[in-house]
């Protein structure tokens, strides 16, 4: 018998616009020391099984049919207070960010042995050892010491692993983690779903990993369930169906997942996915606006040379000089990018990647440190109109989608305004023409100018950020994090978009990433970025194959492994 | 008609639809306003027509003939035989006018104060904030008693009637603006940071350029809220100056102005002359505020049940 059965599970949630179902029939089971991993893009339901497992649906949506059964016990149709024995008991959870899961304003201790108290029957002594023997088998050093600490005194990393020390504290049967660590850097990452694995097996726990990452189920799952608008596509072990998957749906979903072992040219198309409804077009860019004026061509060799560029923030004001604090968060970073190459980089949150984006478009001025770009003082220092005119050929694409398009702005005045600002259309139909032609180029079709940005899908979002980024025709763009919002159909569209654009318009790409295999995909060369600094420097295959820097080393080795 | 239909179709009117207290108070404050508006139609009599007043009708209860001339108003007549009705109708109308004036003058001054203060952060910051901090520690009342004195002391006395009710909203704006300013700040702190101010910087837009086309359009919706409560507040606030006598002039008598005149005869037994125009105020200034309640609610989706 298994351990949980989900029997034609139906999950609704009505609203003014009718019943929308997020789960339909689903039928799935796990056993005792088992990791099912539950996969599908943003709004297949994947967390809303989750959610109706622990009935913890949110209001109004409910439980419209179906079954729930844990280990020969019915749980569906317990009340809730009935279920509260059972949630926090026989069924803990961890979810996605561990910021939020903990209770900032007590102590690891106080949080655990309440937790412990509440659901087991023993005395407060037992409970407080017992806590300090959970996070030493979590893997926290020295946890007599840290058990008295509060959660801000722990990194991200660490403060999983005491989320999972609280799941693990009531002896659950079955643990259902949320994307446990999908807001961890990778090295990180590596630990907690290596943990998550052990206590599994250790344990006999059965355990549902809820998760969009495909190398994260790769490395964890024992079999693997994928979800697609609230249906469950298909079921076995993870082998199969990441090898040899048997549907239509899973086969394109596994295409689109950038390879983390070899360098392809082009994603390939990817059917049935819930695509954005775009197609890129043929579009012959001779004679037009956008390849015009041939400053495309002008520069060989490098375009963008950096030399010690350092950017220090102030972190706490004062009155006094020595008592102003700051953080170097780009410390001496040299490198240079050669016309109509992608250059990479790479590197963990608070890296100082980002950053160097931000100094290179001028959006915060550089410390100290040189920015030349085709012969063109960036600093300012030799003249703010030199700076500035060389500004207009560098643009950037951001990483949200959600924030970095203005709301009350139509499309086409959103993709318009670089135009209007640097005036470089002489009249109205001009810029409304080439604001067509952007909208086409980049698969939106020119009927999309009339609309607002909420109409969008966040990939059709980040075309248009590519849009609006086009529209000075800039020689140099930067992507910082393009696709990290995205879900991984809608990344590879991405990805063959900007590559496609690259060699149309002859563009010299920054890419900035956190995602390795991303970066092997899209670049020639590639800079490891940690603490501000810029470790290593390579060709993309170089750093894959032959990393010379131990912490590009460490990067390389535990970076989630999806090869197919 | 687009715009009709889009507005028909939004979440805004589908959350109005289903608030009966909005919809209420909706219906009340409109219903008050156009009668403000198109008093000089609705008023059976011009009440500042002096060839239409009859001292003889002072003091005639509502409903009921005259003693002396058999003429009979709905609401009854004050001391000098001017119908109640209409006094309401006409001093509404200076009520609602001031009102209105006052928020949108605070609503500039605050909202652009606020943006600037945002935008700018440091030590234009600090400054704004702190008087804005000072400012909120005197009562608004007495800030606009404050100024009112002020600028009364400035004018001629030729002018004073006049100018009282431009010297009023004027007082009224000053001592209102520091909450729009702090929402403001506070909504356009959130906007800076994201990451389409960042793309306006990037294609060469101005700081003025970025303030007013990128971020002002985006913090809207709560000054939105806060202008329709501040009108509320406005209008008990002149009412309320005006009751003291440091307001509307008697030659233009607000609802406030009305109140006092009819507070003197409360004791006496014409209780028509204070309760009604008491009423009318308490009802527009209700009605408002509850529209305004609402507005909040539903332009806030985290307070959604």
């Amino acid at each position: 018998m298994a351990l949980l059965e989900i029997k034609n599970m139906v999950v609704e949630f009505p609203g003014r616009h009718g019943v929308f179902t997020s789960v339909k029939d689903v039928s799935l089971d796990v056993a005792e020391g088992e990791i099912l991993g539950l996969v599908g893009e943003s709004g297949a339901g994947k967390s809303t099984v989750g959610n109706a497992v622990l009935n913890l649906l949110q209001a109004p949506g409910r439980l419209a049919a179906g079954e729930v059964w844990l280990n020969g016990e019915r749980i569906d149709q317990l009340s809730q207070s009935k279920f509260r024995s059972i949630r926090g008991k026989r069924i803990s959870m961890i979810f996605q960010d561990p910021m939020t899961s903990l209770n900032p304003i007590e102590t690891i201790e106080y949080q655990l042995v309440e937790t412990i108290l509440t659901h087991l029957d023993v005395s407060k002594k037992e409970a407080e050892q017992r806590a300090i023997d959970l996070l030493d088998q979590v893997g926290i050093p020295d946890p007599a010491t840290r058990i008295k600490q509060y959660p801000h005194q722990f990194s991200g990393g660490m403060r999983q692993r005491v989320v999972i020390a609280l799941a693990l504290s009531v002896e659950p049967e079955l643990i259902i983690a949320d994307e446990p660590t999908t807001a961890l850097d990778v090295t990180i990452q590596a630990q907690i779903l290596e943990l998550i694995k052990d206590l599994c097996k250790s344990r006999n726990l059965g355990v549902i990993l809820v998760t969009h990452d495909m190398g994260v189920i790769a490395e964890t799952a024992d079999r693997v369930a994928v979800m697609y608008k609230g249906e469950l596509i298909e079921v076995g072990d993870s082998d199969q169906v990441l090898r040899a998957p048997k549907e239509e749906y899973t086969k394109s979903l596994i295409a689109a997942v950038p390879p983390s072992n070899k360098k392809i040219h082009r994603f390939p198309k990817v059917a049935l996915t819930d695509s954005d409804g775009s197609a890129l077009q043929d579009f012959d860019l001779k004679g037009h606006w956008l390849a015009a004026g041939d400053v495309h061509d002008a520069t060989q060799g490098t375009l963008l040379d950096v030399k010690n560029l350092s950017k220090r923030f102030l972190v706490q004001n004062a009155f006094l000089e020595r008592n102003r604090r700051y953080v170097d968060a780009i410390k001496s970073v040299s490198f240079d990018v050669k016309a109509g190459e992608t250059f990479g980089l790479v590197g963990e949150s608070g890296s100082g990647k980002s950053t160097v984006a931000r100094v290179l478009t001028g959006i915060h001025p550089a410390t100290s440190g040189e920015m030349i770009f085709d012969g063109k003082d960036l600093t300012g220092k030799s003249g703010k109109s030199e700076a500035a005119a060389a500004r207009g050929d560098i643009q950037m694409v951001f990483q949200d989608p959600y924030s970095s398009l203005n709301g009350r702005m139509k499309i086409g005045s959103i993709v318009a305004e670089p135009m209007v600002v640097n005036n470089l259309t002489s009249n109205k139909e001009e810029r409304d023409d080439i604001v067509a032609d952007l909208l086409e180029l980049v698969g939106l079709g020119k009927d999309a100018a009339r609309k607002f940005p909420h109409e969008f899908s966040g990939g059709q979002r980040q075309r248009i950020s590519i849009a609006r980024a086009l529209a000075t025709r800039p020689r140099f763009l930067i992507c910082d994090e393009p696709t990290s919002a995205l879900d991984v159909s809608i990344q590879a569209q991405i990805l063959n978009l900007l590559k496609d654009l690259q060699e149309e318009l002859n563009l010299t790409l920054l890419f900035i990433s956190h995602d390795l295999p991303v970066i092997r995909q899209m670049c020639d060369r590639v800079g490891v970025m940690q603490f501000g600094e810029l470790m290593e420097v390579a060709e993309t295959e170089a750093i894959f194959e032959a990393p010379q820097v131990a912490y590009t080393q460490q990067l390389v080795s535990q970076m989630p492994k999806f090869s197919k | 008609m687009d715009m009709l239909k889009r507005a028909i179709a939004s979440d805004l009117f589908w959350s109005f639809k289903r608030s009966p207290v909005a919809v209420i108070s909706a219906l009340v404050a409109i219903t008050l306003i156009l009668a403000a508006v198109f008093a000089p139609l609705l008023a059976p009599y011009n009440p500042f027509d002096p060839a239409s007043l009859n001292l003889m009708n002072g003091f005639s209860k509502p409903m009921e003939p005259n003693a002396f001339t058999g003429e009979s108003f709905v609401l009854g007549t004050d001391d000098q035989g001017r119908d109640v009705l209409s006094t309401i109708l006409y001093g509404m109308r200076i009520s609602l006018f001031v009102g209105a004036l006052a928020v949108l003058f605070a609503m500039v001054i605050g909202v652009v104060l606020g943006l600037v203060a945002a935008y700018a952060g440091g030590r234009t910051d600090a400054i704004i904030m702190r008087i804005a901090d000072v400012q909120l520690t005197f009562p608004s009342i007495l800030v606009a008693m404050l100024i009112f004195g002020i600028a009364k002391g400035f004018t001629p006395i030729h002018l004073r009637d006049q100018m009282a009710i431009w010297v009023l909203i004027i007082s009224i704006g000053l001592s209102d603006w520091v909450q729009f300013a702090r929402v403001v700040r506070g909504a356009a702190l959130v906007e800076k940071s994201k990451e389409y101010v960042e793309a306006a910087i990037l294609i060469g837009r101005g700081p003025v350029a970025i303030i007013f086309k990128h971020i002002l359009p985006n913090v809207l919706s709560p000054v939105l809220v806060i202008a329709t409560i501040s009108l509320a507040l406005a209008i008990i606030s002149e009412a309320t100056l005006s009751f003291l006598g440091v307001g509307a002039p008697p030659t233009q008598p607000s609802l406030g102005t009305l109140i006092r005149i009819g507070q003197g005869y409360l004791f006496s037994g014409e209780w028509w002359i204070l309760f009604f125009p008491a009423v009318t105020l308490l009802l527009l200034a209700l009605s408002v505020n509850l529209l305004g309640d609402w507005l909040r609610d539903a332009l806030n989706p985290k307070l959604d049940d």
